[in-house]
């Protein structure tokens, strides 16, 4: 058998629903999480370390039956800018996409201000999303800015 | 304005500013008007500011307005573990406005989200103060008899100054020059840096506080430098004379020159310029009154002073 096989068999195959790839390894647990997946009865295989030509070694999500809606996905750009998704209908990828920074970020972003009012209140943190390609963002209600390396994921 | 809420001084525009600054000359002229008759407005001083809060409270009395609120929240149910949000939806019962000030930055925003009455931030931690910035760029107004084409020094301490930040915001409309003298540490940020350099703004920066600079300027913007803002407390010993203001030191300074300061100051103003007659920030205080007279009608929509 050739590596390639053996490599796609590591993975079931999807008839219908989303591949996420090129996750980095060590932000796998923390995509599976920013995307709810504990709380989907979906079919759903978690794989990591898989061999990566790009990255050397990456993480891989398939989820049956479940198509992301941009914001709903987008949210992972933030750990993990360069992963891919890939819409599958039929066991056919049918789309190829990049994820996207959001203009804002609802809930996902702790602050890094230990004097902000979201780290006294019981409310949602906002961030809108300053420069997407640095990655920097600003806190609505503080208006800290916070650099992309410090950022803390709720 | 875009809210109806004063949170921050860059949801004002240029037009905004200075319609706030038209009907702060009017209530200067007559700060005694009806104009909140049979309103009431709450001060919630969730951190104490007695100069602020009076200033406000005054402001609502000349307006023929009402007062109530808290200026110690020991004594509130915030103590007793209240939420900002629940405090507010409570005190938006009973009045037509909120002034607020609170130690947590963002609290203002936090509050106008939450309820349909007005706010006013009257200061949230170090983050703004709007209705400071607003009497500042009003005392410049009234000082220079025009806004645009000024030089403008800020001395001090232009990393952590709040005041510093927002006048360059509320200024950035009005084609100023600056020039920011601050020690090392204390230097201004690159986001205030940026924002000049978008806008155009010229700028430059200095270390050494020099009669050379304050003879080139119509406002010397003087803030204080704090020693607890230090981590080298050589650095602050080394500083901490360098920039302060003596009177000899204006001697050959322009005649439209004016000094401001946000006051409370400690040592950074000698008092032998108190009588000069360039020393401006006693007035710059008084003209908050009238600035906090106009904030409060432009947040409730009473456009037409009578």
């Amino acid at each position: 058998m050739s590596a390639q096989k053996k490599r796609e068999l590591q993975v079931a195959a999807l008839e219908n629903g989303t591949a996420i790839d090129h996750i980095p390894p060590d932000q796998l647990f923390k995509v599976a999480h920013l995307l709810e997946l504990e709380k989907m009865n979906n079919t759903i295989t978690i794989g990591n370390n898989f061999y990566s030509k790009k990255m050397g070694r990456k993480g891989v999500i398939k989820i049956a039956d479940k198509f992301f809606e941009e914001d709903e996905i987008n949210r992972i750009a933030l750990i993990a800018p360069n992963v891919i998704l890939n819409e599958i209908r039929d066991f056919e990828v049918i789309g190829k996409y990049p994820v996207t920074l959001p203009d804002e970020l609802v809930g996902i972003v702790k602050c890094n201000n230990k004097k902000c009012i979201t780290n006294n209140e019981p409310m949602r943190t906002r961030f809108d999303v300053i420069d997407k390609e640095k990655g920097t963002i600003r806190c609505r209600y503080c208006e800290r800015k916070i650099n992309k390396e410090d950022i803390v994921i709720k | 304005m875009k809210s109806k809420s004063l949170v921050s001084i860059d949801q004002c525009s240029k037009e905004d500013i200075l319609r706030i600054l038209e009907n702060a000359a009017k209530f200067e002229a007559n700060p005694n008007r009806t104009l909140l008759e049979g309103r009431v407005a709450a001060t919630l001083f969730f951190e104490p500011s007695t100069r602020t809060r009076l200033s406000f409270e005054t402001a609502v009395n000349r307006l023929g307005g009402r007062v109530v609120g808290f200026q110690d929240p020991s004594t509130t149910s915030s103590s007793k573990g209240e939420t900002l949000k629940d405090t507010i939806l409570m005190v938006s019962n009973y009045v037509d406005l909120i002034i607020m000030r609170h130690h947590l930055e963002g609290a203002a925003r936090y509050a106008s989200e939450v309820t349909d009455v007005p706010i006013i931030n009257a200061g949230d931690g170090a983050n703004q103060h709007p209705s400071q910035t607003l009497l500042d760029i009003y005392s410049i107004q009234k000082t220079q008899g025009k806004l645009t084409d000024l030089t403008i020094t800020l001395v001090g301490d232009l990393k952590y100054g709040r005041t510093v930040h927002s006048l360059i915001v509320g200024m950035s409309h009005f084609n100023p020059t600056f020039h920011f003298v601050a020690p090392e540490e204390l230097r201004m940020p690159e986001e205030q840096k940026n924002i000049c350099d978008k806008l155009n703004i010229p700028y430059t920066e200095h270390t050494d506080f020099t009669e050379d600079i304050i003879n080139k300027t119509d406002i010397l913007y003087m803030t204080r430098v704090q020693r607890e803002r230090f981590t080298d407390l050589e650095e602050y010993e080394r500083v901490k004379n360098i920039y302060i203001l003596k009177n000899s030191m204006l001697d050959n300074s322009k005649e439209n020159l004016r000094i401001l300061h946000p006051l409370p100051r400690v040592n950074e103003i000698a008092y032998d310029v108190d009588d000069n007659p360039k020393a401006y920030f006693i007035q710059q205080a008084r003209n908050g009154l009238f600035t906090r007279e106009a904030i409060i009608c432009e947040v409730l929509g009473i456009n037409k002073l009578i």
